[in-house]
């Protein structure tokens, strides 16, 4: 077996699965296109994790870094629950294989992406709402991995981009549906 | 046998035909004295070494009768891989005075893909021919592909992902006008479609041992006599000096006995396999919305059933249907692990999400009607689970509504 015990415990019985109407924060990262994709939904009280929920589309390792992070979330505040990291995640897992800690990645990533949200909606009750600096450009939109040198070009699934003509938000130069506004790109 | 963890031991069904078949018995049997007292090198001239070579040279017969070919024509090699990597390269090097252009498929095998990556570091040229939405190359598009300077063809006979059979003898006669060499990876159709390399007028062709009940490391390389090709491993005299290394005598004794067994039943297995195989295709579909067959619906490998499952992904369906017991894959088993969608299904047209969630059948001769019919139940269950947790199908529940 490629997975930990504990890996296949939270694969075949995930907790905390499912969506959040009245969530107070909402994060999602991944694409298909890179095989993962995760939505975290939170609900905040007291400054305290309250509630987690979540829905996965990947594999094993994605289904059971996003229980586990659920599971590490719920009862923490919200300073600690910005601590739980990728390496964190692998270790309460008991270990995942190389080629999977990039699912590691983006469990932690979703839980803190959810917080960002939630902190965004509680300062935007307080401010007047501005827009904010995309910072989205650094990442890959397809498995959010870090692109690092060649800027329109991703190391980890070796996806090229060029700028969405509706959103200016980069995507695979291949593609014909840009992930981010869902434009669908006119072949010429 | 391998048991649940309350003890009970556990259902198992193999449908990984691709990944490959389990030894037929007659098979092991033929191989057992040869990894004991016949344990001779058949390059030696005492009598221990020639009974090792009578034996290889008797498999090299029972090999060649498999795909009408001549015995000398037939070199055994280490694996499909090994059969394919010795093709490309070695015809490359060996002609490439004649030119440095290949045309090759856009759904080849790693084996070759990864070949032409190596071929291309010396000069060599490559065109990929693309595929229609059901994995098949027109034979007129090879045609146009050819340039002066093209000196080699290679495209597979059938696609392990998908099961599409491709019009290889078409393609041979385009390449026989233009005297140009062809060569077939033939290793997912060799001892399960009739193959014939005269009837087909292929240059070369690749088998491959695991994928008809013989074992792993048994695999042969068909070169038509007359065709130059260099050596793949430098070395000594074996397989007419063209493929150096002590043969494996084991092996090769497996394949020629795998291969005499494929002859022997063809006609039964295909039809055995067919039987199983449409039931499945035409029932998995049923039972569950969103399923779609990948590859062509007739122009398949008997034993091959391949699906798309939208809004999930394949390595979870594969985790999920191995705790029910049954073995499948998500595609060729030398990219499973590779986390990337298939090139194959990319190849034909198939959106990238929707090509995560694939899942291949391949039937083997020991499954039974009861087999499908435990999968066709085990099945909904699992996508049903996977799809509750889907952010994917709950958008798409959501769209619907609207």
């Amino acid at each position: 077996m490629i997975y930990t015990e504990k890996v296949m415990d939270h694969f075949q019985n995930p907790r905390n699965v499912g969506t959040m109407k009245d969530a107070d924060g909402v994060g999602q990262v991944g694409n298909p296109v890179c095989g993962d994709m995760m939505t975290f939904y939170i609900k905040i009280k007291d400054n305290h994790i309250d509630d987690v929920k979540f829905q996965t589309f990947g594999c094993g390792a994605a289904i059971a870094v996003s229980s586990m992070v659920s599971e590490m979330a719920i009862g923490k505040t919200i300073e600690e629950a910005l601590k739980i990291t990728n390496r964190s995640v692998a270790e309460e897992l008991g270990g995942l294989p190389k080629n999977k800690m990039h699912c590691s990645n983006l469990g932690a990533d979703a839980l803190h992406k959810a917080i960002e949200n939630y902190q965004e909606r509680q300062k935007a009750k307080q401010d007047p709402p501005k827009k904010s600096e995309d910072k989205e450009s650094c990442y890959c939109p397809y498995c959010d991995g870090p692109i690092e040198g060649m800027e329109n070009y991703c190391e980890m699934c070796k996806v090229e981009f060029e700028d969405c003509p509706e959103c200016n938000k980069p995507m695979n130069k291949k593609a014909d549906k840009c992930p981010h506004c869902g434009a669908t790109k006119v072949r010429v | 046998m391998t048991k649940r963890a309350n003890g009970e031991p556990m259902k198992r069904i193999y449908l990984d035909h691709i990944a490959g078949t389990p030894l037929h018995p007659d098979v092991v049997d033929a191989m057992l004295p040869y990894l004991k007292e016949k344990f001779g090198n058949p390059q030696s001239l005492h009598s221990i070494g020639q009974e090792a070579l009578e034996a290889i040279e008797e498999s090299r017969d029972k090999v060649a009768r498999l795909i009408n070919a001549e015995s000398a024509d037939i070199l055994f090699v280490s694996s499909g891989s090994e059969a394919n990597n010795f093709a490309l390269k070695g015809l490359a090097f060996a002609h490439q005075s004649r030119g440095k252009h290949i045309i090759l498929s856009s759904i080849e095998h790693q084996s070759i893909l990864h070949s032409a990556k190596y071929l291309e570091k010396f000069g060599f040229r490559f065109s990929h021919i693309p595929v229609d939405e059901y994995g098949l190359v027109d034979p007129e598009d090879v045609r146009k592909a050819i340039t002066d300077e093209t000196i080699l063809v290679s495209i597979m006979l059938a696609n392990g992902e998908v099961g599409t059979i491709e019009p290889i003898g078409e393609i041979a006669s385009v390449c026989r006008d233009k005297d140009i060499l062809f060569h077939t990876d033939a290793v997912d159709a060799v001892g399960n479609i009739s193959v014939d390399v005269r009837a087909l007028g292929v240059d070369a062709l690749s088998l491959a041992g695991n994928q008809f009940y013989g074992p792993k490391g048994s695999a042969a390389l068909y070169v038509k006599k007359g065709r130059r090709i260099l050596p793949f491993i430098d070395g000594g005299i074996q397989e007419s000096g063209r493929r150096a290394g002590t043969e494996d005598v084991p092996a090769i004794v497996g394949l020629g006995k795998a291969a005499e067994i494929a002859l022997q039943e063809m006609e039964s297995r295909m039809e055995r396999m067919k039987t199983l195989r449409n039931k499945l295709m035409k029932q998995l579909p049923q039972a569950v919305e969103h399923v779609f067959l990948t590859g062509h619906p007739e122009r398949r490998l008997p034993h091959h059933a391949s699906f798309c499952v939208e809004y999930v992904e394949g390595e979870a369906m594969l985790l999920n249907l191995d705790l029910k017991g049954i073995s499948a894959s998500s595609g060729s088993a030398c990219t499973s692990r590779a986390l990337k969608a298939s090139h194959v299904l990319l190849a034909m047209g198939i959106d990238h999400a929707l090509a995560q969630g694939s899942l291949v059948f391949g039937i083997v001769d020991e499954a039974t009607s009861e087999d499908i019919d435990y999968l066709l139940d085990a099945f909904p269950p699992i996508i049903e689970r996977l799809r509750k947790m889907s952010p994917l199908y709950t958008q798409y529940l959501e769209e619907k509504k609207k």
